[in-house]
């Protein structure tokens, strides 16, 4: 039992509750875990959506979440720390990403995780094209999420 | 040599992976990424459109900067639209 850094990008799905429990498993002197798990949606600026492919750039994506979950553990106590990110082609529904995080007490679990979500969106060199009704269609990143990861 | 690489949109627009391109160029060392961006942008057209500052980011060897990043021989720089994951 010892605190862990995982990251993974990958394109085979993951099960939420094997996820979960080698968080679980990690240490027992953590009292919070907090998961995250982002879906593919169908609807995206009134097209319906049927996929998505996400591209990445593999030399620097694994790099950059690391810093990520670096620079999270400067600002709280987190424990064991799970990032898992999928590429290639995936349907509506499916699981695009999953990000666990324990902690001694739940405020720095949730802030730990919303964190590394709000960083990941506008650091880590991951790209979505979706298939919609009207043709292949890259998405354009949110203005928001760019001054939601500045508020840290 | 530099290796440039392209992603997301980018690759798609410019049609380009991946070009190599000599450090010393015209008799220039392209030492900073503002060098680069704009020897790019002179292909012209789409290559002048998207690799315009503030819509195409850039990392030097996998670490995101900006214009003012020195650059050196050997050294990997992307260009990429602002990043859409999660």
């Amino acid at each position: 039992m010892a605190h862990f850094t995982h990251i993974s990008v990958q394109t085979q799905d993951f099960d939420f509750a094997h996820e979960y429990q080698k968080l679980r498993d990690s240490n027992s002197s953590d009292g919070a875990l907090v998961t995250f798990v982002g879906l593919v949606r169908d609807l995206n600026l009134q097209q319906a959506v049927s996929g998505l492919f996400l591209e990445h750039y593999p030399a620097m994506t694994e790099k950059v979440l690391n810093n990520i979950v670096e620079k999270a553990r400067t600002k709280w106590q987190l424990g064991s720390v799970s990032i898992i990110h999928r590429v290639g082609q995936l349907q509506v529904s499916e699981q695009i990403v999953f990000v666990g995080v324990t902690s001694q007490h739940r405020q720095s679990a949730y802030h730990g995780n919303e964190f590394i979500m709000d960083y990941l969106k506008t650091q880590a060199p991951f790209w979505k094209k979706e298939t919609t009704n009207q043709g292949d269609k890259w998405i354009a990143a949110k203005a928001s999420d760019m001054e939601k990861s500045k508020g840290w | 040599m530099l290796k440039i690489l392209f992603f997301g949109q980018l690759k798609e627009v410019l049609k380009t992976e991946f070009l190599d391109i000599e450090f010393v160029y015209s008799g220039e060392q392209i030492n900073s990424v503002a060098k680069l961006r704009s020897i790019l942008q002179a292909k012209g057209d789409v290559w002048d459109e998207y690799l315009a500052y503030g819509k195409a980011l850039v990392a030097v060897n996998q670490e995101m900067t900006n214009d003012d990043a020195v650059i050196g021989d050997a050294d990997e720089i992307a260009f990429f639209p602002p990043v859409t994951g999660g």
